[in-house]
């Protein structure tokens, strides 16, 4: 099962990134064989439009489950249409939430922003 | 003449000077091109001759000629498509209307179908034509029908024009004074209305328009604006006193120039000036 969490740097301690759309990295990780794969947001720093790209991508990169701390509408829009399921994380780095939502202590993320709209 | 009426911040008098100018001027056209939120119409309550609704075009995509390339989806620059699950999703309210993508797929799978973002309307109040433009609420750009108030049509052949401009120094501004042939900056003396005024005089210098300020509201106090003015060797072409009575006309919907023969001869006078700035 593959993960996707938008991250602040290339590691595995680093925290994961309070943005979805504009987040600098993407982690994904294989839970099937522990490999994380860090893939740069070409739409990081895009004027409009960058969460429905970032989820696009999730769903290119086939991932399975989205952790993240939040989600604008339009992003969450084309997530939902994919069968990608969200959770939210909670404070702290990428490889803490891993573990804890292997361990199902992630509630899903049912609280949907009304989008930043270019504003950061 | 054309001329705009401007100021970086809200709230400091465009829509009072650009009625009270079409209204001192007579036989005018006053356009309120502040499509989000147009008032101008509250002072001339115009009777309303034509009512016209303003279009865009957004993508559909034909589900059985799409075969899924995403060409589309990669040329958008807004981000307004994605591709799941065998579908093209489309975004509206991101979508520009440029087109591209009906243009760039290869399987003709895109058309476009009219989506209504607002309207523009006609009207008269004794001799001045009032062009009120409005945008539906959760739109998110009122250029398309900026664009269509502003187009010459036979009611404008002649007569001069008074454009009420949206606050504040973007796109939706541009559009309202890019054929103007004079700028009319309207600032109020507070700090944050010296540097907005600051940020409509930079956009008047980039598009070489002649212009000059009107300095509202003011008082025996500091002004900000009157000081950038003389800074930045902006021409004042009025300095307009706080004054209660004003504001009480203003609040129910009274035009000055109409009601008091202080106010009338200073928007003659303005016009006046204007008109020299123009033929400058």
């Amino acid at each position: 099962m593959k993960i996707a969490i938008p991250a602040d740097e290339r590691n595995l301690n680093s925290q994961v990134c309070i943005s979805f759309g504009r987040a600098p990295y993407y982690l994904y990780y294989n839970t099937d064989n522990d490999k994380a794969d860090f893939i740069e947001n070409t739409a990081a720093n895009a004027p409009g439009g960058a969460g429905i790209q970032a989820a696009q991508s999730i769903i290119d990169n086939k991932a399975d489950i989205l952790l993240t701390p939040r989600c604008g509408e339009n992003a969450a829009k084309v997530i939902h249409s994919s069968g990608v399921r969200m959770y939210k994380t909670v404070p702290g780095s990428l490889i803490e939430n891993i573990e804890l939502y292997k361990k199902g202590s992630l509630e899903p993320l049912t609280e949907i922003h009304p989008g930043l709209h270019g504003h950061r | 003449m054309k001329v705009a009426v401007l100021s970086g911040k809200g709230g400091t008098g465009k829509t009072f000077v650009a009625v009270n100018l079409a209204y001192a001027n007579k036989n005018s056209v006053y356009i309120d091109c502040d499509v989000e939120e147009p008032n101008g119409h509250l002072f001339f309550k115009p009777v309303i001759m034509q009512k016209t609704d303003v279009n865009v075009q957004i993508p559909v995509c034909d589900e059985y000629l799409c075969n899924g390339c995403r060409k589309c989806v990669l040329f958008c620059e807004f981000h307004a498509l994605a591709y799941i699950g065998s579908k093209l999703m489309v975004f509206d309210k991101i979508c520009h209307s440029c087109g591209g993508c009906e243009i760039i797929c290869p399987q003709k799978a895109i058309s476009e179908k009219n989506k209504t973002i607002g309207h523009y309307e006609y009207g008269y109040s004794g001799s001045i034509m009032v062009k009120t433009g409005i945008l539906n609420t959760g739109e998110t750009s009122g250029i398309p029908i900026i664009k269509q108030l502003l187009k010459d049509d036979p009611y404008n052949t002649g007569k001069d024009i008074f454009i009420d401009c949206p606050p504040g120094s973007s796109c939706s501004v541009i559009e309202s004074i890019k054929d103007a042939d004079y700028c009319v900056l309207v600032a109020e003396p507070s700090i944050f209305g010296a540097h907005n005024l600051q940020m409509v005089h930079e956009l008047v210098k980039l598009y070489n328009k002649p212009y000059g300020a009107v300095l509202n509201k003011c008082t025996d106090g500091k002004n900000p604006s009157a000081d950038y003015c003389q800074e930045a060797s902006i021409p004042i072409l009025e300095s307009i006193a706080f004054d209660r009575e004003l504001g009480l006309l203003n609040s129910e919907g009274k035009i000055a120039a109409q009601e008091s023969e202080h106010y009338s001869k200073l928007f003659i006078s303005l016009l006046e000036k204007i008109r020299l700035g123009v033929e400058k």
